[in-house]
């Protein structure tokens, strides 16, 4: 080959750049080692982590069971080592896929369209306010405090050079829910979007129609953001929503320390052009018969670069794909008892423990137990890894932590945290 | 001619919701270990859904059917060449999946106790530090989900630094070489795009470049090698003329496959650049995504990237999320972990020569592609090239053949198309980029497919502009599918 290259050494192939910016040594990395050792360095990694605790963590990242159908389909090469479907005649598998990914989506959610995908449901936040702000051509956007903390922050850096004001409103401190007169009396004539969660950081079920009617009044849009896709099979889809900025997570995807997980963007019909990320549509080839392929791409960076709705490229197409499987595996039934056995769970377990909000809740729930932090350590030596401790990110609920539980959340394991917290919550009671 | 491939018979499959009859399944779940609660009375009647229309109902057969009847319409590297300028389409080693998928990595939730995430957190360690080492950087930010993610935070980051020095400035420059998300991404960081023209070799203009730098512009977005493969020889020269005038200089290193183990950018005067862990280090596309976009940057700018940063405490890693001068987040959590823990088992499966000889094959290999196709193509910049070459269509044109149907007409030789149309600088360009995975022998038939195309233009071009002719799906109607757009299966 080299030879054919005009080449007498690999070395020549290099002797175009300048010497200055040639490394002159090895790397300095370890040498290349075999498949077994690699197996053995990640398995003594994983080790370190939390293998055999029960855990009541959720907060937008939640445990559910991964029917094993999903990594069956998801492991074979076809749709693992295929690129982005750009060249259709040979890529029909993914692009089928992604047009019923985008149909399930629009029937869990109730809307018209739905994209393939964002990158999680923290970025889809902001695409969804810039999107608010294209279609309104206002600026302002107003989120609820009981928007998951980490969207809020990622909201805020996007905004920021964009001339948009991010601003907040309030939750209710009795339900938990967002609080109304706080968003009337900070919603403007410039304000594009109200954007809320449901059920919010909390857990807490909100009125996502009040907060519409509010918005639309005021000529914003209304963006709905769900972390807890599971949700969807048992509550009715956002009423009155313009926008829904949502994480698939919880759709047979591992928690995997944080990603990668898979957003999505839902919308009407009307705003679609204004949507980011990328969109299949049906079309046929020239014999007639049904085909898809990739669609509306003028939305997009490689053809509007600069002036394009959004600079995403590469998605999560690979989770969608998971998200497609699992909820062609439950399917019409079983996601709704999936997600009944979900807020049974939960209701036994709070009703053990002294929840702090009134609101009607899913899956997870506040509770006060002062010092949460130190009750957790306490919690491990038990085994037991206990829910997140909420001064990190609501400095007035320090003395409080977000519990969740899910089908995978076995009884024992429930009583053992209610046993745990028992004692400590009698004596915060008597002091 | 076309030795790699015969027609074979492909199943039809409707979709899932035509395929759906009520009452089938394909769950299970256990009983329930607690009382059953109504729904009207936990979650308030007016919160309570009724059925999903139209959502499916299909048993567990047929369900794994389904999907491997659509696996079946794609073509995958596990197939064979998949020559994708720019996509870097090597082979996805199966280890890195297995290691992924380990209960205590791929069940670690990002909110668990630090104590009990110390060996996802060394991953993490461990993979910035040899990224910071591969490309000569100082600090490494694992947290950006994507190529597109990492310039805009990279972009935030020389905004961040620029403005503590008393000017953000207001103008990014870019090469019209350049992908469509380099121009995206400065947009939403909040600044004005200028095009910079390259030379006729396809090259960096530095006399445009110092006419363009003026103290309004905070940085040169360039990609290197740029496009069309080619290194940009000038590099240094053009970060002295940026840093002259106060302005810094990102790097898209989206062609890295070609230099890593035989320069570093962090030696030739890029002050920030992003990688692509689902181009050069293996980890799998799956049909559009996820990758992972890690950014690299000198010293300056380390005080400035996402919170929360990896730090050493009383021998331990923790998490520090008060990092006064930081960005914020780009993203919640600390970024694709899954896709790191692929990254890491790459490198070290390959280890630092492993890595410099991928390197030399990927290269290798396309400059054989070049010389053995250069008699059939048009090449409009001669320059050397590395990792990838791209010829122009301009020959085949002339017989009303352009390079979207030379590419579908690569399909009934079993091949993937390379990239169409891009870098836009050429005038309708082959992107070809064939990365160390393929032995001579594929990229022989490869070739061989090429010039047997190239004869078939002349001789028969109707044959060409007509294909695919084997593919279960014929040429299909895109500019259809966009006049009138049907986004979601209905009922019909
Ligand atoms: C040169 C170049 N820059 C940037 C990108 C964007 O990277 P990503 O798709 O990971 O967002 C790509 C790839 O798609 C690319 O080829």
């Amino acid at each position: 080959m080299l030879d054919a290259c005009g080449a007498a050494s690999a070395e020549d192939l290099f002797a175009h750049l300048p010497d200055a910016v040639r490394l002159r040594r090895p790397l300095d990395l370890e040498p290349g080692i075999s498949e077994y050792e690699i197996a053995d360095y990640f398995r003594a990694r994983a080790g370190e982590n939390a293998d055999g605790y029960a855990s009541f963590l959720g907060a937008g990242v939640y445990r559910h069971y991964r029917p094993v159908l999903v990594d069956a389909v998801v492991s074979r090469g076809e749709f693992l080592t295929s690129y982005t479907p750009y060249q259709a005649e040979i890529s029909q598998g993914t692009l089928t896929a992604i047009f019923e990914f985008q149909t399930l989506i629009c029937q869990l959610t109730g809307m018209d369209v739905a994209n393939a995908s964002m990158y999680d449901g923290s970025t889809a936040v902001p695409e969804a306010a810039m999107m608010a702000a294209r279609i309104t051509g206002r600026h302002r956007v107003l989120a609820a405090r009981s928007v998951h903390p980490e969207y809020r922050e990622a909201l805020r850096t996007y905004a920021r050079h964009q001339g948009m004001p991010v601003e907040e409103f309030d939750y209710a401190k009795d339900s938990g829910a967002f609080d109304l007169d706080d968003l009337e009396r900070k919603i403007d004539g410039e304000t594009a979007a109200v954007i809320v969660q449901s059920p919010n950081f909390f857990g807490v079920i909100d009125d996502v129609g009040a907060a519409a009617e509010i918005a639309h009044a005021r000529g914003a849009l209304l963006i709905m953001v769900f972390t807890e896709a599971v949700s969807l099979g048992i509550l009715a889809p956002p009423a009155g929503a313009d926008i829904v900025a949502g994480e698939l997570q919880s759709f047979a995807i591992s928690p995997s320390y944080g990603g990668p997980y898979a957003g999505i963007i839902a919308t009407r019909d009307q705003f679609v052009r204004q949507m980011p990320g990328r969109l299949v549509g049906q079309t046929v080839d020239t014999r007639g018969n049904r085909a898809f392929c990739l669609t509306l791409s003028t939305r997009e960076q490689h053809i509007r670069r600069e002036k394009a709705t959004s600079n995403i490229c590469t998605n999560q197409a690979l989770i969608a794909l998971m998200a497609t499987v699992f909820m062609t595996v439950y399917g019409k039934e079983g996601l709704r008892e999936l997600a009944l056995q979900n807020v049974a769970k939960a209701r036994y377990l709070a009703g053990k423990l002294q929840t702090v909000f009134t609101g009607k809740c899913f899956n997870e729930f506040v509770v006060r137990t002062g010092d949460p932090e130190s009750i957790n350590k306490a919690l491990l030596k038990k085994k037991i890894v206990g829910g997140l401790p909420l001064g990190r990110f609501y400095p007035e609920l320090a003395d409080s932590m977000l519990i969740c539980a899910t089908e995978m959340t076995r009884r024992a394991d429930m009583d053992a945290l209610s046993d745990a917290l028992r004692p400590r919550l009698a004596a915060e009671e008597m002091a | 001619m076309i030795r790699k491939v015969r027609t074979h018979p492909s199943q039809n499959e409707a979709l899932l919701f035509e395929c759906s009859s009520p009452g089938k399944r394909a769950w299970q779940l256990p009983e329930l270990d607690v009382p059953a609660v109504d729904a009207a009375e936990a979650l308030g009647a007016a919160n309570v859904r009724g059925e999903i229309p139209g959502f499916p109902e299909v048993s567990e057969v047929e369900a794994i059917r389904h999907f491997t009847r659509l696996s079946s319409w794609n073509y995958s590297i596990d197939h064979g060449m998949y020559p994708l300028g720019s996509c870097t389409m090597k082979y996805n080693p199966r280890i890195n999946e297995v290691v992924a998928r380990m209960e205590g990595l791929a069940w670690a939730h990002p909110y668990q106790p630090e104590s009990l995430a110390q060996g996802a957190m060394e991953v993490m360690a461990r993979l910035e530090s040899a990224l910071a080492e591969i490309t000569g950087m100082d600090a490494v930010t694992l947290q950006p989900a994507a190529g597109a993610q990492g310039e805009l935070t990279g972009i935030l980051l020389i905004r961040a630094l620029l403005e503590k020095r008393g000017n953000p400035r207001r103008r990014i420059l870019i090469p019209d070489s350049a992908h469509g998300t380099n121009p995206a991404s400065a947009a939403i960081a909040g600044y004005t795009v200028e095009n910079v023209k390259s030379t006729d070799a396809g090259v960096l203009d530095l006399e445009a470049l110092a006419r363009a730098a003026d103290g309004d512009v905070a940085a040169l977005m360039v990609t290197n090698p740029n496009t069309l493969g080619v290194f940009e020889a000038n590099i240094a020269q053009a970060a002295e003329i940026l840093h002259a005038k106060g302005a810094m200089l990102y790097m898209d290193g989206a062609n890295m496959n070609a230099l890593v183990g035989i320069a570093r950018p962090g030696d030739f005067g890029v002050d920030v650049m992003h990688l692509n862990l689902h181009k050069t280090f293996s980890t799998p596309h799956g049909g559009g995504g996820p990758g992972a976009g890690p950014v690299a940057v000198k010293k300056a700018l380390e005080p400035y990237l996402p919170t929360p940063r990896l730090k050493r405490v009383r021998g331990k890693w923790a998490w520090d999320f008060k990092r006064a001068r930081s960005i914020g987040r780009v993203r919640a959590f600390y970024g694709n972990f899954g896709v790191t823990v692929r990254a890491l088992a790459y490198i070290l499966a390959h280890g630092g020569p492993g890595l410099r000889n991928a390197t030399v094959d990927a290269v290798l290999n396309a400059v054989y592609i070049r010389k053995r196709l250069e008699p059939f193509f048009d090449l409009p910049y001669p320059s050397p090239n590395m990792h990838e070459v791209v010829f122009s269509d301009d020959r085949q044109a002339k017989l009303g053949v352009r390079t979207g149907d030379i590419a579908k007409r690569l399909i009934d030789y079993g091949f993937h198309p390379y990239t169409v149309s891009f870098p836009m600088i050429v005038h309708g360009a082959l992107m070809i980029e064939p990365t160390e995975t393929e032995s001579k022998l594929e990229l022989d038939l490869f070739i061989d497919a090429m010039i047997s195309i190239a004869k078939e233009v002349e001789t028969d071009p109707e044959l060409v502009k007509h294909a695919p002719h084997s593919t279960r799906t014929s040429r299909v109607d895109e500019v259809a599918a966009a006049r009138k757009p049907v986004l979601r299966w209905k009922p019909a």
